[in-house]
């Protein structure tokens, strides 16, 4: 619990706000305290949690997986590099298995969405107040340490998907084929705005559902530990209700962290296998 | 939960991860499972090759042993034949040996009698002379009756 007096739909505003840095509604620049406050600075606004844990924890991935390649030797591997090289070839593996066509960038790209969102999602799995409370001892009015549960994260990287779907779309087939492919199916170039419509709705749905898929997971198992959470913070004195609450709470967390676990990693292959997938089919003539 | 620039922020972020793992993560480790997928095949080939050449030099050791064997015994029976062959000479030399040291030594008995019968003739023509001279010392003259002495001994 952040603090005694909180009620509940409040713990679970202030769990789900992320700590804003923009321009303040007085003209001055710093961190929003409310999350009415956060809502006025508008898009020029960054949140800092997310930026910071992200790149933490990117920076580490790459970091890890850096040090092992510069040390890795044809030999016999030790414990890091055998680790690693079972990520990249699990990795490779399933690229091989679902991109035909040959594009260097696939690969790495995917290794670093997985790898990337996995850890992110892992971030789920610290105990929920444990790092906001210190970080409100530290001065900060929120943080939520999960960058997955901010659509920002995701609508982030697939952003970078779309890009790289549209780029090799024209490239593989250029930019006529491209707009063709946009406007001559399936009903030939009579149909014209119906196939527009429909192809675009197609391409946009990519994206959107790409980023929507990953933070929905995410934010809905955050919001069920924030509301076992809510359990044990019913605590008033030693009764047998209050007990219970807080026994359940014991048990229900662990039980979902460890389904959570599950979540985690399929959300991030997911993520991963519905890139490549559609990298694939911007590589491909007809889809 | 507002979209705000944290969004441009995660996908700059997003494409500079991108690019540095495709620059600098991605590349090494391929190509040392590459390398290692090699090196794996070409111990495989050796290993196969050396159980191969095993196969082949214990062969070829049991070949040779068997030309050894082979030869071993033949030069045993041509010793042995040449052994006979050099005692078979050996005895034949011995014999020829032998045979000629009897005949020698026959020979030289047969002259050792003869010169004895000889000396012998003389002894006893000389004891026939010295027995008549005895006798006839005055009708007998040596020189007169020599060829006559001479026909005896010869018959004798």
């Amino acid at each position: 619990m952040s603090g005694e007096t909180l009620t509940s739909s409040e713990y679970i505003r202030h769990h789900l706000q992320n700590l804003t840095f923009g321009k303040l509604s007085d003209g001055t620049w710093g961190i929003a305290h409310s999350v009415e406050q956060a809502k006025e600075m508008g898009f020029w606004a960054i949140n800092l949690d997310t930026t910071i844990v992200s790149f933490i924890l990117g920076a580490l991935f790459l970091f890890i997986f850096a040090r092992a390649a510069q040390k890795a030797t044809a030999g016999a591997p030790n414990g890091l590099q055998n680790f690693v090289e079972w990520i990249v070839e699990f990795i490779d593996t399933s690229v091989r298995g679902s991109f035909t066509a040959r594009n260097d960038m696939v690969a790495p790209l995917a290794l670093t969405i997985f790898a990337w969102i996995l850890l992110m999602n892992l971030m789920d799995l610290l105990p929920i107040d444990y790092l906001p409370l210190i970080a409100h001892a530290a001065g900060l009015p929120f943080l939520k340490i999960v960058p997955t549960t901010d659509p920002n994260a995701t609508f982030g990287m697939s952003i970078g998907v779309f890009v790289l779907v549209v780029y090799y779309s024209i490239k593989m087939k250029g930019l006529g084929g491209f707009v063709g492919e946009l406007t001559l199916q399936p009903f030939g170039k009579f149909g014209l705005p119906a196939n527009l419509f429909l192809e675009g709705v197609n391409l946009i749905a990519k994206p959107i559902s790409l980023a929507l898929r990953l933070f929905g997971n995410m934010y809905a198992g955050e919001m069920i530990f924030i509301l076992i959470a809510l359990m044990g913070a019913s605590w008033a004195s030693v009764t047998f209700g209050s007990t219970l609450l807080f026994g359940s709470q014991i048990v229900l967390s662990l039980g979902w962290a460890i389904f959570h676990i599950l979540i985690v990693t399929l959300q991030a292959f997911i993520f991963m296998t519905l890139t490549v997938v559609y990298l694939d089919m911007a590589h491909q003539e007809h889809h | 939960m507002n979209i705000n620039a944290t969004l441009l922020g995660q996908t700059i972020m997003f494409i500079l991860f991108v690019w540095f793992c495709m620059r600098f993560v991605w590349p090494p480790i391929m190509q040392v499972l590459t390398a290692r997928k090699q090196l794996i095949a070409d111990g495989l080939a050796a290993g196969e090759r050396g159980k191969h050449e095993l196969e082949l030099a214990s062969r070829h050791a049991t070949e040779g042993m068997h030309e050894a064997k082979q030869k071993a015994a033949d030069v045993i029976a041509q010793a042995e034949k040449r052994a006979t062959q050099i005692v078979e000479e050996a005895k034949g030399q011995a014999k020829g040996e032998g045979d000629r040291l009897v005949a020698g030594a026959k020979a030289e008995i047969e002259q050792e009698v003869h010169r004895a019968k000889e000396s012998l003739r003389q002894q006893v023509a000389d004891l026939a002379i010295a027995g008549a001279e005895k006798i006839l010392r005055r009708e007998i003259d040596a020189k007169a009756h020599a060829e006559l002495l001479t026909s005896i001994k010869s018959e004798l």
